[in-house]
């Protein structure tokens, strides 16, 4: 790369006003991670406080608010910034393009985001505590009920929307638009495509969540009556309102994380990702199958059967597509050539967990069964098998998968391991239990329980802070890296990665891909 | 290296556990009491090990693998990549699979949802942090009562040992027969609760402003918990279920009783009592009723302090409105359909005398009948 292109600015104002996908994108990634540390923060709190029966370090109130903030900081704050962090760093650089379509907008669906997470925290330090009322946030708790920060919370959730809202459009209007030549829509990585069909979900459902949040706010100040039979509303609606939002919500969740794993998995394995275009196929079927399954969350609220009998079909079918992957991750690593750096570690681990997070979805889905598992620590184990084991493990495996490329430096490979091996087991000795105590009649979101379950808590409680701790070692692996790696200069890193991104120097540059790149007239995924 | 010593620390993880315990520690659903439930928990363990089956055949082809097809060993990956026989079957075999479940889903969904031809039915109405029972197709008046969470503050706080049913115990039971199709009308006072007792297979939620029907058919007699499943504020953990079943003769006098006991309120309310008397029963009231919200030393929490509280020293009609009525918009219930008139007098009597308000003040159940009326 010649002189002629200008670097980053200096100081803070390169950060501030930076309109550059790769700074945008490691603002998103250290944020996601600081807010990581927040919600994780508050989870050892809650299993601190779980380790025994009785009432030990909080009060039952404050407990409320340590769950109903873990969910919210690790879903809008951790999980969803970290994935749109990764594609402000590689949609540009796999496709070809040499930044996002929009790059103002993009510095400002970022920016908007700490004010908003500031407001949320704020909240724990108003009159009457933060929100109590769960991350899904029922009304009337959350409206009647709830303290006078509730209105700061719907708040902060517009601008989170927003900040999603944008981040999304920026993302389709990229993909649609930039693409090198010759890079058609079925030689996308699957990265890419899998973040293509999560915006849409991102676009379609944020303005619905928008519209649960400002219907609150005119129940609590405005004197409406959305959600209060006295005045002819129904609580009812509030759920499905939400969770016509929350089901999509979880598959914006999952479906990067799926693109992470794809690419993951085949560089690892020195082979093609096994039915690429079955892989797309299967993403858009759990996309549009995720619009009308909402209330297999709602079982419970007294549907007519003929509801509960259509959201059961629906939901079980979600499996089909689901399998699918499944089915084509493992053939992709069946005769390959395979290697475990930590990258591939963390993907397998996801691939094993997932799967079966996967299997008790399906057990979920089951009607007549969940009126027994609804709202008990099976249901907290199931999700913690997708979101933490699913999105989160992804999450990793990505930032040690292309770390290298990104500061030019490998990261310690025996400490990644370790990093592995100590969340792996941390985190199944505090899931995996949790099936247990909820099969056994536990509910969820409970700060004290009975003695029956106490074994199985201390031992989830020991597990937390296992995995907490070792997430440590992760953030002290990523500076170590970035201050005094191993410096790396191959352009591939890894000797079996595949996509643009992997023919850039290494570290990328600051400005890549100014004149498109050729693609090449064989199709890469075959 | 690395794996060798996150085994070892795994290893001592597990070790550190109280393993001899876990033996009495329940690890899977409880086929209950009732045939439904039996059902629920058969359709549970079929697809259970459907998903075991499945799991174990994809984890064994990708843990040989994992073993056999390694860099290390000089295994040459081979290219192929696609195989569109294989998707179609990878996408058929679930299918059929997922019909195979299905069909035991539905005809259990559908018993689940056959409320129709109860012989009891039984108003379940969740409040913020007790459920409340009413009778109502039994002969003669409605049988009502509240049920309370009868685990002392003591015990979840640590300071005394906890008993064997901790946080599973109430200080009156659903009494229902056994052999009887009994239907819960299911709903809420003030936010949405969830009544749940595994055992005899209901879960239902109590939304406030509607009525949920579930149903149950117990073919035991014995003592069945359950809790609340819906978060519901701060006690939300607080608010167990304890169904007593019993046979129908147990049953019929259980009803008597209690229909005895109403009448004996009635005529209690009409009696003055001392100043001591209201005190005992007061502290009793405060402590399953207020306590929670206003602390052991009337000092405040959740609640205002009501030591020293203008309203507890102040007018006396006052305080019997906040109490009988609630304050609207605050977690202040209204008591005065929760307690007996004599409770009532008692509980105002306590307040009003204890946590040094020593006001003097004597208040009578007639009191509380009179100012009902207003």
């Amino acid at each position: 790369m010649g002189d002629h292109h200008h670097g980053p600015a200096k100081g803070l104002s390169r950060w501030l006003f930076t309109t550059n996908h790769k700074d945008i994108g490691t603002m998103y990634l250290w944020f996601s991670f600081a807010m990581f540390i927040l919600g994780g923060t508050f989870a050892m709190i809650i299993r601190a406080e779980l380790f025994q029966p009785g009432m030990q370090l909080v009060e039952p109130g404050f407990f409320n608010q340590m769950t109903t903030l873990h969910g919210l900081v690790m879903v809008f704050g951790a999980i969803m910034p970290s994935f749109v962090g990764l594609a402000n760093w590689l949609i540009p650089m796999m496709i070809g393009a040499p930044d996002m379509a929009l790059p103002r907008m993009n510095n400002w669906s970022f920016w908007i985001l700490p004010p908003g997470f500031l407001m949320l925290a704020s909240t724990l330090f108003m009159e009457g505590g933060a929100p109590a009322f769960g991350w899904t946030f029922y009304a009337p708790l959350s409206t009647t009920y709830a303290a006078p920060s509730v209105t700061f919370f719907i708040f902060a959730i517009h601008v989170l929307g927003i900040s999603s809202i944008m981040g999304s459009i920026n993302i389709i209007a990229t993909i649609m638009n930039m693409r090198a030549p010759g890079m058609t829509y079925m030689k996308m990585p699957l990265f890419v495509w899998t973040w293509f069909i999560t915006a849409f979900l991102l676009v379609a459902v944020m303005p619905v969540l928008a519209g649960a949040v400002t219907m609150m706010l005119m129940d609590i100040h405005f004197g409406t009556s959305f959600f209060s039979a006295a005045g002819g509303g129904d609580p009812v609606l509030f759920q499905h309102i939400f969770w016509f939002f929350g089901h999509p919500e979880v598959y914006i969740i999952i479906l990067p994380a799926f693109g992470v794993v794809s690419q993951v998995i085949p560089a690892f394995s020195r082979k093609p990702l096994f039915g690429y275009a079955s892989m797309v196929y299967a993403t858009a079927a759990i996309a549009i199958l995720s619009f009308v399954v909402w209330a297999h969350h709602m079982y419970t609220v007294g549907m007519p059967v003929a509801g509960e009998l259509f959201f059961m079909y629906a939901t079980m079918l979600i499996a089909v597509p689901t399998g699918v992957k499944v089915f084509n991750w493992v053939s992709t690593m069946w005769r390959g050539s395979l290697s475990f750096e930590t990258p591939m570690l963390f993907s397998i681990g996801f691939l094993v967990l997932f799967t079966i997070g996967g299997f008790t979805g399906l057990m979920l889905s089951i009607a007549p069964a969940d009126f027994q598992y609804h709202d008990t620590y099976f249901v907290v184990a199931h999700f913690h098998y997708v979101m933490v084991a699913g999105a989160v493990f992804s999450m990793t495996s990505a930032v040690y998968f292309w770390l290298p490329k990104w500061t030019g430096r490998m990261y310690n490979e025996t400490m990644g391991k370790v990093h592995f091996w100590i969340s792996f087991v941390g985190f199944n000795v505090t899931f995996f239990p949790q099936h247990f105590v909820g099969l056994a009649g536990m509910p969820r979101r409970v700060p004290d329980y009975a003695l029956q379950f106490a074994d199985f808590n201390m031992m989830s409680s020991i597990g937390a802070f296992v995995y907490g701790a070792s997430q440590i070692m992760f953030l002290y692996n990523v500076i170590a890296t970035i201050v005094s790696g191993e410096k790396v200069s191959d352009e591939q890193v890894w000797d079996g990665a595949e996509g643009l991104e992997w023919t850039l120097p290494t570290p990328a540059p600051y400005h890549t891909f100014e004149v498109p790149p050729k693609i090449e007239a064989t199709p890469a995924h075959g | 290296m690395s794996i060798k010593k996150s085994l070892m620390t795994a290893g001592a993880t597990l070790s550190a556990l109280p393993i001899a315990a876990l033996a009495q520690n329940q690890v899977n659903m409880s086929p209950g009491v009732t045939r439904v439930g039996a059902e629920i928990y058969d359709l549970h363990m079929l697809i259970m090990i459907i998903c075991i089956v499945i799991g174990i055949g994809v984890f064994g082809v990708m843990l040989y693998s994992i073993v056999y097809h390694r860099k290390s060993k000089g295994y040459v990956a081979s290219q192929f990549h696609e195989s569109t026989k294989v998707e179609i079957a990878w996408t058929v075999v679930p299918f059929l699979i997922l019909i195979g479940m299905a069909v035991p889903a539905t005809s259990t969904l559908l018993e689940v949802y056959d409320n129709d031809d109860a012989e009891l039915d039984i108003l379940v109405t969740g409040h913020q942090w007790k459920w409340r029972y009413e009778y109502l197709n039994a002969e003669g008046e409605n049988v009502s009562f509240f049920s309370n969470l009868a685990t002392p503050q003591e015990e979840i706080y640590n300071s005394e040992a906890k008993g064997e049913h901790y946080l599973l115990e109430v200080d009156e039971p659903l009494v229902i027969p056994v052999d009887t199709k009994v239907r819960f009308l299911i709903t809420a006072n003030d936010v949405i609760h969830s009544w749940w007792v595994p055992e005899i297979a209901v879960k239902r939620d109590a939304i406030p402003g509607f009525i949920n029907e579930a149903w149950s058919k117990v073919d035991q007699e014995g003592i069945y918990r359950g809790q609340c499943t819906e978060l519901c504020g701060s006690y939300h953990g607080f608010m167990p279920i304890v169904v007593h079943a019993v046979s129908q003769d147990e049953f019929q006098g259980w009803m008597s009783a209690k229909r005895a006991d109403k009448d004996a309120q009635i005529a209690a309310s009409s009696v003055d009592l001392s100043l001591d008397a209201l005190m005992t029963e007061g502290e009793s009231v405060y402590k399953t009723q207020c306590l929670a919200c206003h602390g052991g030393q009337g000092e405040g929490g959740v609640g205002k302090a009501i030591s020293g509280s203008a309203i507890a020293m102040g007018d006396l009609g006052v305080h019997l409105d906040v109490g009988i009525k609630g304050v609207a918009g605050t977690a202040m219930q209204a008591f005065g359909e929760q307690l007996t008139d004599v409770e009532m007098a008692a509980v105002i009597t306590y307040q009003r005398n204890a946590f040094g308000n020593n006001t003097g003040d004597v208040v009578q159940p007639s009191d509380v009948a009179q100012h009902k009326q207003g």
